[in-house]
């Protein structure tokens, strides 16, 4: 803990200001401050579940422009295989898989056949937006709103309490961010995934199955994509809306780079852009000040673009994404 | 008497039409450092990659530590205890030297990782060797000697019996290169058995106790060190057939064409290479640039070039300033240049041969016919180029991914003589060419050398510089270290020299 | 060598961009592909309880021989040609632009803003006023990506997606305050005037053949100029370009105006030739069927224009499907998708060579091996 204070100094300062600003403000008006927190939070959590992965499957060298898709499809298969089966979590599970199933896809048709992942990130995304819009049928309804839960003493924290209560997806995603960070930089397989990222054939004479993994990763990750799908859809509201995305699958990259492929940065990344957009719409409706939404709307865009152009030496993606892996080259 | 780790009968391994190993029959035994010695494209890391698990032979068997099962892949090898520190380092860079040797067979307590253990184990293994390292340093931060020190600790983490060195010095410095040989030593004598491939006879001399010397594809010889000397070495490696002598009358020295003055060059992890370089080189006459690779000669070569901005210094040609120029500017200025990597900058293998034959002229008037490209005129160039330099292919219009080699090379040497430069800048021009190639490329060098072109060959291989050169300019740690003409000028002092020696003068 | 890098760094990258997609060669694959996709179409069409053959049959009849249909579909085969070509030739170059969708609508805007604004210009002077302000709108919006690349190897297809995100937020903006037409419930411009509408030339839409001219004008420029031989070699092989004099930066610039002005110029054709105002829901999915269009034709300009014209058959004969039989307009999206995927996947390809064996591997390079 010191040493990790010593070596991040700015982001504890920077962490401890927006705490004392948060409380403060909190103080001053309390139902505000935890309203416009939980507006952020709901916002964020679709991001950062995209975002994460972004990071898992670029950390193992799989570059993913397809959770675009990944989180439309899920929501779609959410809800209505919930709608239609009368039960949630089958809905759930099904959402989920179909976020896997489509990482499993992309990995496997880029290691196999070296397809540009690009290419089939894009087609992914346009398979989606065409297979749900057909299969779209209008009218039908969730069997029952997805129950909510509160972590006794935690959600009764002022302010903060609201990551601490909420839907199953949401309530998870704290934890998912901190497995994440965990298993990539505490466990063997993190070492080993980040291994095959940066430099594949390293990994490969260490007797690491380069390929297999990027599959397997990519899979697991497409679960945090199908969730982020299944949030919107029956988490965040109760309906599915044709392209009901929207975009989130490539803020949600936006997110991942500007957070520097690091889980937690893409936490405080998502998160702090959750707050713009809450503070520039209350702003709005106390007639404050009026900061046309759309402003607070392309912030995201436009930070990364600046990221990835001031600090490109600072900001490094994983050497070897988007690089196929053949066994013996470069060797 | 002694226990046998390695032996191996009757290897031969097939590519295509070519036999690259063939017959080969060689053994180790515990704590007994080999040396594999060959000229480029002999066949010795096609050797010991069998070893690895890296390729099967066609024929033969490898047995280890008496098991003749056939060695499946890296980790069956490294399981059965053989390690192998390859040319190009396998190290993730922005990990760090514990991390990267833990890599694989990794230390756990619960689901974490134990690091506190692999440091542990580095230490251990570091001061065992005296291979001093820090394990929790970043291995892109690490100068190259160290990185070299952290794959064999890498590979001694594993339990070895018989670590394969390939071509272990062909990146250190004279330094390194005397810690290495120590080092290496120093595992013999506790035991572990090592196999090294090199074309250094100084090295094999130094640490070998035998030597095969291997000669396309085959073992042409096998002698212990203590009972040679580096000419008898020296005549094994070459053979007969292979005299790389160039007959060429004396140089017609004109004016000045390449002026090099205090050069200084960053590499590209931005630390000095090119050291206040300076040289100069007349119309008419052949300087070769001797060296250990790596002490700047690439650098060196891309500024000259335009591909790498110097820090400071200046180079002109015919008394043009090009310091600054690009890749266009120097070549429009006269400047040919036969680039060190062939595959990566010299050609695009998925174009034809035509187009490569044009491939930084394509807008010269002789190309071109307004904003568009003259097809009738490259076809031409093709046309003669191909029969010229005898480039084997049925036709022009062929990728350039469909030759060999040294057929691609042909490629690239014709076009930069089809320019017709005052500057023949050559780095490497033989690097893994055929032997028949090797002598081609020679004798167009000679050529224009003698049609008043100034040549400038930068070659890792010695023999190259001394049978084409008229000058040889030294160079070590980015500097001209000493010059001589090259009529009797003395192998073993220059090699003195490029290893940093103190005969200056 | 000091920097231990992964020597596939060197070759894939952009050279296997260009590959990817002409893997295969011939054109049978997207042929192979559309017949797929149309027959897994019929099945599913089938399934809702309506004759495949007859719903084709309205579909295609609605899109070529309905009273305006021929003209609609020509009009959407220029606008989604000219997205095509933005995607056909930075692939070229190696580089993968994904942000059509934000070029249109900047292209677009300005087109319209131009042709309501200088209302007192006469005709012909100010469409060529409106549509090359369409193309600088676009190819400043491209060129950002293409700068951004150039200067600050930022990646073209992030730059390109945030960009399009930025676009549609500025425009919705500029929409909702300075460019909004007074007295419009929906955010969007005034009407052009009359003078600025573009028409026909004889059967055809001017904006349809201006979409020919430059899929003609696009191939000999990549096939046959200096400039397209740059291009080339830099999506290739980016080292051996530099090498060779190629100023590297300059082409990813250019290319990306060039593509941006593409788009832009989709957008003005469609202000001036279809809707004759701006909306923002006009892009529709325009930028992402760019790259349908492109793909399809396999990255040559030519092909571009066929492709197009059988996507816009399909988008333009969609209602009609509707209309007639109760069939989900979607079913196009569906059949597109299962096109592209197929064209994208190299399965496909992979039957077709193994049953001809027509393409004969390339024999191994032998001295590379032995070193």
């Amino acid at each position: 803990m010191t040493q990790w204070l010593a070596k991040n100094k700015s982001a504890a300062i920077i962490a401890l200001v927006v705490l004392v600003v948060a409380y403060g403000f909190w103080a001053m008006s309390p139902d505000k401050a935890t309203s416009m927190l939980r507006f952020a939070w709901t916002l964020s959590i679709p991001l950062v579940l995209g975002a994460l992965t972004g990071v898992i499957g670029e950390r193992s060298g799989i570059v993913n422009i397809g959770i675009e898709g990944q989180m439309l499809a899920a929501a779609f298969t959410g809800f209505f295989v919930a709608a239609n089966t009368g039960n949630l979590w089958l809905g759930v599970l099904s959402g989920l898989l179909v976020g896997a199933v489509m990482g499993a896809f992309l990995a496997w048709i880029a290691v196999v056949f070296q397809v540009d992942q690009i290419i089939l990130g894009v087609v992914m995304n346009i398979v989606a937006t065409g297979v749900t819009s057909f299969y779209y049928v209008q009218g039908k309804v969730l069997p029952s709103a997805m129950p909510t839960f509160s972590i006794p003493l935690l959600s009764d924290l002022p302010l903060v309490g609201v990551f601490f209560q909420g839907g199953p997806i949401a309530l998870l995603t704290l934890f998912t961010v901190l497995g994440t960070w965990y298993a990539l930089f505490r466990t063997r397989w993190g070492l080993r995934t980040r291994a095959i990222g940066e430099y594949p054939t390293a990994a490969d004479t260490a007797g690491i199955g380069v390929n297999k993994m990027r599959i397997i990763n990519t899979t697991i990750a497409g679960l945090l994509a199908g969730a982020a799908g299944v949030f919107m859809s029956m988490e965040q509201t109760s309906s599915f809306a044709r392209d009901m995305s929207a975009g989130k699958g490539f803020l949600a990259l936006a997110i991942m780079i500007f957070g520097a492929w690091f889980p937690g940065r893409a936490l405080a990344a998502a998160l702090f852009f959750g707050l713009a957009s809450a503070v520039a719409s209350q702003l709005q409706a106390d007639k404050v000040v009026d900061i046309p939404q759309q402003f607070v709307n392309l912030l995201p865009y436009v930070l990364t673009l600046l990221v990835l152009a001031l600090a490109a030496g600072r900001v490094r993606a994983p050497a070897s994404e988007g690089i196929p892996f053949v066994k013996g080259e470069g060797s | 008497m002694s226990e046998r780790i390695l032996d191996i009968v009757g290897l031969t391994k097939v590519y295509g039409s070519v036999r690259a190993n063939e017959d080969i029959t060689m053994h180790v035994d515990r704590g007994e450092i080999v040396a594999l010695l060959g000229e480029n494209g002999a066949g010795k890391s096609t050797l010991v990659k069998q070893i690895f698990g890296l390729g099967r032979p066609d024929a033969g068997t490898i047995t280890i530590n008496g098991d003749p099962a056939k060695i499946k892949d890296p980790t069956d090898a490294s399981a059965r205890g053989i390690g192998m520190v390859h040319q190009h380092f396998q190290l993730v860079p922005v990990m760090t030297v514990a991390e990267n040797v833990i890599l694989g067979h990794e230390p756990t307590k619960g689901l974490s990782l134990n690091l506190s253990a692999a440091r542990a184990l580095v230490t251990e293994i570091s001061e065992r060797h005296g291979l001093a390292v820090d394990p929790d340093a970043t291995i892109e931060d690490l100068p190259v000697g160290t990185q070299q020190r952290v794959e064999i600790i890498k590979a001694l983490s594993r339990q070895v019996d018989l670590l394969i060195l390939d071509e272990p010095t062909a990146v250190l410095t004279p330094q390194e290169t005397d810690e290495l040989l120590a080092v290496m030593k120093e595992l013999a004598a506790a035991g572990t058995s090592i196999v090294f491939i090199t074309h250094k006879l100084r090295e094999v001399l130094a640490v070998a106790d035998r030597v095969y010397v291997l000669r396309r594809g085959k073992t042409v010889g096998e002698v212990r060190a203590a009972d040679t000397d580096a000419a008898g070495l020296a005549q094994m490696m070459v053979g007969r057939s292979v005299v790389l002598q160039v007959d060429k009358a004396d140089p017609q020295v004109g004016d000045e064409v390449l002026k090099v003055d205090d050069l200084h060059v960053l590499d590209d992890r931005k630390l000095p290479a090119v050291n206040g370089f300076t040289v100069a080189v007349r119309a008419g006459e052949i300087v070769g640039v001797a060296g250990v690779e790596g002490n700047g000669q690439r650098e060196l070569v891309e500024a000259i070039a335009g591909m790498r901005r110097p820090v400071s210094g200046t180079v002109s040609l015919s008394g043009k300033d090009i310091t600054t120029a690009d890749p266009h500017a120097t070549h429009a200025a006269g400047l040919g240049h036969i680039p060190e990597d062939r595959e990566k900058h010299g050609l695009v293998s998925g174009y034809s041969i035509a187009d490569n034959l044009v491939l930084n002229r394509f807008d010269e008037p002789e190309f071109t016919s307004g904003v568009m490209r003259d097809f009738g005129a490259i076809k031409e160039n093709a046309a003669n180029w191909i029969q010229v330099f005898d480039i084997r292919t049925p036709s022009g219009e062929l990728p350039a991914s469909s030759l060999s080699g040294g057929n691609k090379q042909k490629v690239v040497v014709a076009r930069e003589m089809s320019a017709k430069p005052k500057l023949l800048l050559a780095a490497q021009p033989t690097r893994g060419v055929d032997v028949g190639s090797i002598e081609f490329i020679h004798r167009r060098i000679v050529e224009a050398r003698d049609a008043g072109a100034a040549v400038l060959l930068v070659s890792a291989e010695l023999d190259e510089i001394l049978s084409l050169s008229d000058r040889i300019a030294v160079v070590h740690a980015g500097k001209v270290v000493a010059e001589m003409p090259a009529a009797g000028a003395d192998r073993t002092k220059i090699g003195e020299l490029m290893a940093g020696g103190h005969h200056e003068g | 060598m000091s920097n231990p890098k992964p020597a596939t760094t060197a070759a894939p990258g952009n050279g296997a961009l260009l590959a990817t997609i002409i893997r295969g060669q011939s054109v049978i694959v997207p042929i192979l592909a559309l017949i797929v996709a149309f027959a897994i179409g019929a099945i599913l069409i089938a399934g809702q309880g309506v004759n495949p053959i007859s719903a084709y049959a309205s579909l295609f009849h609605y899109a070529w021989f309905s009273s305006d249909g021929l003209q609609v579909t020509l009009l959407r085969t220029a606008g989604l040609a000219l997205t095509g070509l933005a995607v056909a030739i930075p692939l070229k170059i190696g580089m993968f632009n994904i942000g059509a969708q934000g070029q249109f609508l900047v292209g677009a805007i300005t087109a319209a803003f131009v042709g309501y604004q200088f209302g007192n210009l006469p005709g012909i002077p100010l469409i060529l006023v409106a549509l090359v302000g369409g193309i600088i709108g676009g190819a400043v919006w491209g060129w950002i990506s293409g700068i951004l690349k150039a200067k600050r190897n930022v990646h073209e297809v992030i730059s390109t997606i945030m960009l399009n995100y930025v676009a549609a937020q500025l425009i919705d903006w500029l929409l909702n305050s300075y460019l909004k037409a007074p007295g419009q419930a929906i955010p969007q411009t005034p009407k052009i005037v009359d003078q600025a509408q573009i028409g026909n030339l004889g059967p055809f839409p001017v904006g349809f053949l201006i979409a020919i001219v430059l899929a003609a004008f696009s191939w000999w420029l990549l096939r046959r100029t200096v400039l397209g031989f740059q291009f080339g070699t830099v999506g290739a092989n980016p080292e051996a370009a530099r090498y060779a004099g190629v100023k590297l930066p300059r082409m990813y610039a250019a290319g990306m105006t060039l593509a941006g002005g593409m788009a832009g110029l989709s957008g003005g054709v469609q202000t001036l030739g279809e809707t004759h105002y701006f909306e923002q829901s006009f892009a529709g999915s325009l930028g992402f069927d760019g790259v349908t269009v492109a793909l399809l034709a396999r990255g040559n300009p030519i092909g571009v224009v066929p492709a197009a014209f059988l996507l816009a058959s399909l988008r333009a004969g969609a209602p009609g499907l509707q209309f007639d039989l109760g069939v989900q307009p979607e079913i196009v999206d569906l059949v597109l998708a299962i096109t592209l995927l197929l064209v994208s996947i190299p399965i496909l390809a992979k039957l077709l060579v193994r049953k001809g064996a027509t393409a004969a591997p390339t024999p191994a390079p032998i001295e590379e091996e032995l070193r």
